[in-house]
């Protein structure tokens, strides 16, 4: 009778959460090392139109961005595409001060190797775009990336 | 006698790691940057001439405002366009209106005939940004595809897994001859 009280008596042994921490470590552990730090606020809605024939961007900190869309608050701001440097909209006159920034920022060694990223929304017309290009030209920013989403080759032959 | 430690609890340290992990997912990107990458020409300058280039070298690329091809003055379509920009460049059969080749010595290849065509991409103010990339794709493609051509045939392998002096080598004999004309409503004169 003693026997059979003790094994009913008691409540269910609570579950060892310890390896709990260890788990949650080991993602963050693989978050920290598959991901980089966000480094603007996009302002502009930035859906980036598919290709296939993308190659990587080699160095990232060798890569200056220029983000071009229509405003995410188009009631503030209208549904006319905008040009983002940095953390606020500018107009195509600011690059070329955008882009000696950039520049003052690197090491001597490295100003020739730098990139240019336009991330452009799809939606938005190449008028800006040429703009922005041709500004570009002007202050010797010849290195260009037009930033896309890669898009699975479809099969030839 | 040795007294047993009592054991630090250890139940908040999950929540903290838990904290930590959705900061990480909060501020931090995972995408990676990758796009077409091209260069830009300097600006023009104004006391030069323009180069003379024969029509035949040439292919002209058009795009309109509401995102129609017009290639070598015939309506174009984006499907068709890879191969026409192919066999502009390639000039299988060396035909007389496609471009003409200038026989060159090139390392690991020896003497290969390189195409001098160029292509000429223009487009309007008013073409959508996706369009002219699914042009510029399109284009690069052509030329990806003619390199990776070559290079089967004369190493065996892709282009993407030849070493940096056959690469070198591949790239001069199919050079990446994309040109964007002077938009119109800037520089004026031309």
């Amino acid at each position: 009778m003693a026997r059979f009280k003790k094994e009913k008596s008691g409540d269910l042994p609570a579950i060892s959460t310890a390896s709990m921490p260890d788990i949650i470590f080991m993602l963050l552990f693989f978050f920290m090392v598959t991901t980089t730090m966000r480094e603007v606020t996009l302002k502009v809605r930035n859906t980036m139109p598919e290709a296939t024939e993308v190659q990587k961007l080699e160095k990232k900190a060798l890569v200056s961005f220029i983000y071009i869309g229509p405003p995410y608050q188009s009631n503030l701001y209208g549904t006319e595409s905008r040009i983002q440097l940095n953390d606020s909209f500018r107009t195509v006159a600011d690059i070329a001060e955008f882009i000696y920034t950039e520049r003052e920022a690197r090491v001597e060694a490295d100003r020739p190797l730098l990139t240019t990223s336009l991330k452009v929304d799809r939606e938005v017309k190449m008028g800006v775009v040429t703009d922005v290009k041709q500004e570009l030209r002007k202050v010797g920013a010849f290195k260009i990336n037009y930033s896309t989403r890669k898009k699975a080759a479809k099969s030839q032959d | 006698m040795a007294r047993k430690v009592p054991e630090i609890n250890a139940g908040s340290m999950a929540d903290i790691s838990f904290l930590l992990l959705i900061f990480f997912l909060v501020t931090t990107t995972m995408d990676v940057d990758s796009g077409i990458v091209r260069r830009l020409p300097p600006p023009p300058d104004p006391t030069a001439e323009t180069p003379d280039v024969k029509e035949r070298n040439v292919f002209n690329v058009l795009v309109n405002k509401s995102d129609r091809l017009f290639v070598e003055s015939r309506w174009g379509d984006i499907s068709t366009l890879r191969a026409e920009a192919k066999e502009f460049l390639a000039n299988p059969g060396n035909r007389e209106d496609l471009p003409e080749k200038k026989l060159e010595t090139i390392p690991f290849l020896g003497e290969y005939p390189v195409s001098k065509g160029i292509i000429s991409l223009k487009n309007d103010r008013g073409t959508s940004y996706d369009m002219y990339i699914q042009v510029q794709n399109e284009l690069t493609a052509a030329v990806n595809e003619l390199r990776d051509e070559l290079s089967r045939q004369k190493f065996g392998v892709k282009f993407s897994e030849l070493s940096q002096e056959y690469t070198d080598a591949i790239q001069k004999a199919i050079p990446m001859s994309i040109s964007e004309a002077e938009p119109e409503d800037i520089g004026g004169t031309k």
